[in-house]
Order: structure tokens, then sequence, then C-alpha cells
């Protein structure tokens, strides 16, 4: 698929699979920590959260089925596609690490999704629209519960304020990432179905900076090296990991059936 | 005979009432606003529901209970569909509903807020009413609870811990 021949249907699918696999991967990351939370609200929280993340894939990919048509489901689109296909954000692969680092990826991906949803509430398409507007409500607790453990970590304890200090900075070359768009942007965009992220950059960094520093926290710079390549494939050596522990005993038994 | 003639929307009404949620037992699917419409559309029953959040395992259950419900009661000819088109908002649940959830001992949701404060929200916390001694003496100890819709609050009065429904 040549990306000058590319029809208004195939980039809607395209666009509906990026927000799909975000959240599809990062719900697998996030329900690692089922069982292993620092306490039992945590562990409770997380799963949540994890469920949510899936539940909004789940949608967003049925919906890319039916658009699609060729019968596939949003299974296909979870388990039998393999690491170049997939378009998430490296921020969304990476391991989990600590609870500090967990806690300022989910912070920055709720952030960036309460701006990205508020905007794509309005689509012409009302069944994507109906979609957004329920997950929306779910992204406003995700994002309060993320941005009051940042406050807690970064104003808490010497060890706590390291470890979510640390964590920001690790993360940060991840984060340039999330602006990035091309040209299934524009179309969708000038379908009436997208989000204009650039008309929320300045916005959602200004509540990432004001949540940090109320956390005592230092702001990393915005002008260092970034990564890239994600939404056209690119992905971090973690992406087929996670992929091999969430596919296999689906590939393993493709006709499996709950009922 | 068609299924035109042997039931009444009123009846199916009737029937989705026997239907509890498999989480809040005490709260049937129309008090809880997820049961939307019964419809006869070509002689065929049409349910439409709404989910409550997006990741809530009890869906699926009840999506199943309301077929085996309206087959326990002869309907042959039905569809359950999920209606996506408004987002489930606590504002749909009953008064009537909220006084049971608070009897059974959950503190219910309040009226939803409006989209815009939500930002200016973020700083300040709500204070929840105890649902056992109605004391405001409350603290949230976590915005997730034991399934996806409650929240977990401590109450400072009567050394309670309880779940407010969350209000969305």
């Amino acid at each position: 698929m040549s990306s000058d021949t590319i029809t208004r249907e195939q980039a809607y699918i395209t666009y509906l699979l990026r927000l799909a696999d975000d959240r599809l991967i990062l719900g697998q990351r996030v329900s690692e920590w089922c069982g292993h939370g620092p306490v039992l609200e945590e562990d409770l929280a997380l799963a949540n959260m994890a469920l949510d993340l899936i539940g909004h894939a789940s949608a967003l990919y049925g919906h890319a089925a039916d658009i699609e048509g060729e019968g596939h489901d949003e299974d296909y689109f979870a388990y039998f596609r393999d690491d170049y296909e997939f378009t998430n954000l490296q921020l969304c692969e990476l391991p989990k690490g600590d609870f500090a680092f967990t806690i300022a990826r989910q912070f920055l991906f709720s952030s960036f999704s309460y701006f990205q949803y508020e905007r794509l509430k309005k689509a012409k398409d009302e069944q994507f629209a109906g979609i957004i507007k329920k997950h929306l409500k779910e992204i406003k607790y995700h994002l309060r519960h993320s941005r009051d453990w940042v406050l807690r970590l970064g104003d808490g304890t010497e060890e706590s304020h390291k470890r979510i200090q640390n964590a920001f900075d690790e993360i940060w070359m991840y984060v340039d990432e999330l602006f990035y768009t091309d040209q299934i942007d524009e179309l969708i965009l000038a379908d009436g179905n997208g989000a204009d992220l650039i008309s929320f950059k300045e916005e959602w960094k200004k509540l990432v900076e004001e949540t940090l520093t109320e956390a005592t926290l230092t702001v990393p710079d915005w002008d260092q090296f970034m990564m890239s390549g994600s939404r056209t494939g690119m992905h971090t050596e973690h992406l087929g990991h996670i992929l091999a522990q969430m596919q296999f005993l689906r590939r393993s038994h493709p006709d499996a059936d709950w009922k | 005979m068609s299924t035109k003639t042997l039931y009444t929307e009123q009846q199916v009404w009737g029937y989705l009432k026997e239907i509890t949620d498999p989480e809040i037992p005490v709260l049937n699917i129309i008090e809880m606003g997820i049961a939307r419409s019964v419809s006869i559309e070509n002689e065929k029953i049409v349910v439409r529901i709404t989910p409550t959040y997006s990741g809530c395992p009890a869906m699926n259950a009840i999506e199943k209970a309301v077929g085996e419900k309206l087959e326990e009661k002869g309907i042959q000819d039905y569809q359950v569909l999920l209606d996506y088109s408004e987002p489930w908002t606590t504002d749909w649940m009953t008064e009537e509903a909220k006084s049971k959830l608070k009897d059974y001992g959950i503190a219910p949701p309040e009226k939803t807020t409006k989209d815009e404060d939500f930002l200016k929200s973020l700083s300040g916390t709500k204070i929840v009413p105890c649902p056992f001694c109605d004391s405001f003496e409350t603290e949230l100890q976590s915005e997730f609870g034991s399934t996806a819709c409650k929240s977990q609050y401590f109450c400072n009065s009567c050394h309670q811990p309880f779940e407010h429904f969350k209000c969305i």
C-alpha cells in the first residue's frame, strides 16, 4: 500500500488501529501488576485501569473491523498481527518498571488521552463519537488517579521522590511521539473524525509542568533527544516479547471458543 | 402464531425486571439504567442494553442473562443488541435504585458535573457521605474498588470502610 494511493477508508482503519493498539498494549502492560500491586487498593486500581484500556481497544478494533468489512473481528487485530503491524506508541510498550514508572507513564498517557478524546468526541462518525464519549469518562478517572500518585510520590519520601523523578527522566524521550502526525491524521481530520494534536500540545505541556512542579519534581528537557517511528511500525525490543506472551495461546488454538 | 400477538413490550419490561446486576444483586437492570429499550421489530423482540463500563465483565453475563430470561418465558425470536449511541451515565439510575444502593451499604452516585469543570476539579476532592451513619467525615482511599464502577472510602466517624458508586 503506497502512501499516496491510500483511500480514506484505509486511512480511517489505520487511524482507529493506532488508537486501539496504544490501549491494548498499555492495558496488557498494566495488567502485569495484577497480584503484584504495592498495596491492595493499588492492585485493584491498576487491574481496573488495565481492564478499561483493553475494553477501549476492543471497541475500537471492533469498529475498525466493521468499517473494513472483511469479516475480521477484534481478536484478529489483537492476536493475529505481528510486531511491525502494530502501531502503538513506544511509550505504551515499555516494561512496567517500578510502581513510579507505571504511574509516570499512566499520567502522561492519560492526560494526553484526555485532551485527544475531548476533541474526538465531536467526530462526525456517530458510532465512533459514542465510543469515545464513553471512554472519556473512564480516562478522567485514570488521569485523576495517576496525577494524585505523581503528587504523592513526588512530594512524599526521599525514596519515592527519587523514583518518580527517575521515572520521568527515563520516559521523557518517548513523549514526543505522542504528537506525531502524518498524512493519516490529516485525512481523518479533514473528514471531521480526527483530533488536531497540535491544538492542545501547549495545554497538555502546561498540565504536565504544573503537576510535576506541584509534586516538587524537575521537568525534564522538552528539547532533548526523542524517539520516533512507532506509528509506522518501528518499535523497541519490548513489543515482540509482550506480543509473544499475549498472543501465543490464541495462536496455538486459533479456533478455540469460550462457549 | 407470531411473537407479536403473544407478547407485549410491557410484558418484556416485566421480564427484564427479574434480571439483577451480577455485581450489585439488589438492583435490576432497569433500575441500573442498563436496559434501554424494548421493541418489536418484524415480530422479533429486540432488547437494547448499554454497557456501564467498557471493560466491565458483568456485561457479558447480563447480555446472556437477558437471552436466557426471554427463552425461559418462551420467547424464541429475540435479539439482544448493545447500544453505544449514548454513553451510560449514573444519571440514568432511578432514585429508587439510589436509595436501595444506600441501604445495601454503597454510597450512591450524585448528579454528574459538566465536562468543562473537569480540569479545575483535578485538585479538589469530593465529599461523599457515609451510607451507614451519614457522616461527612469521610476520606477517599482509592478511586478504584472491587468493581470498575466503585471507589473506596473510609468513614472517620463510624470507622467503617465503604464503597461509593462512581458518578460518571
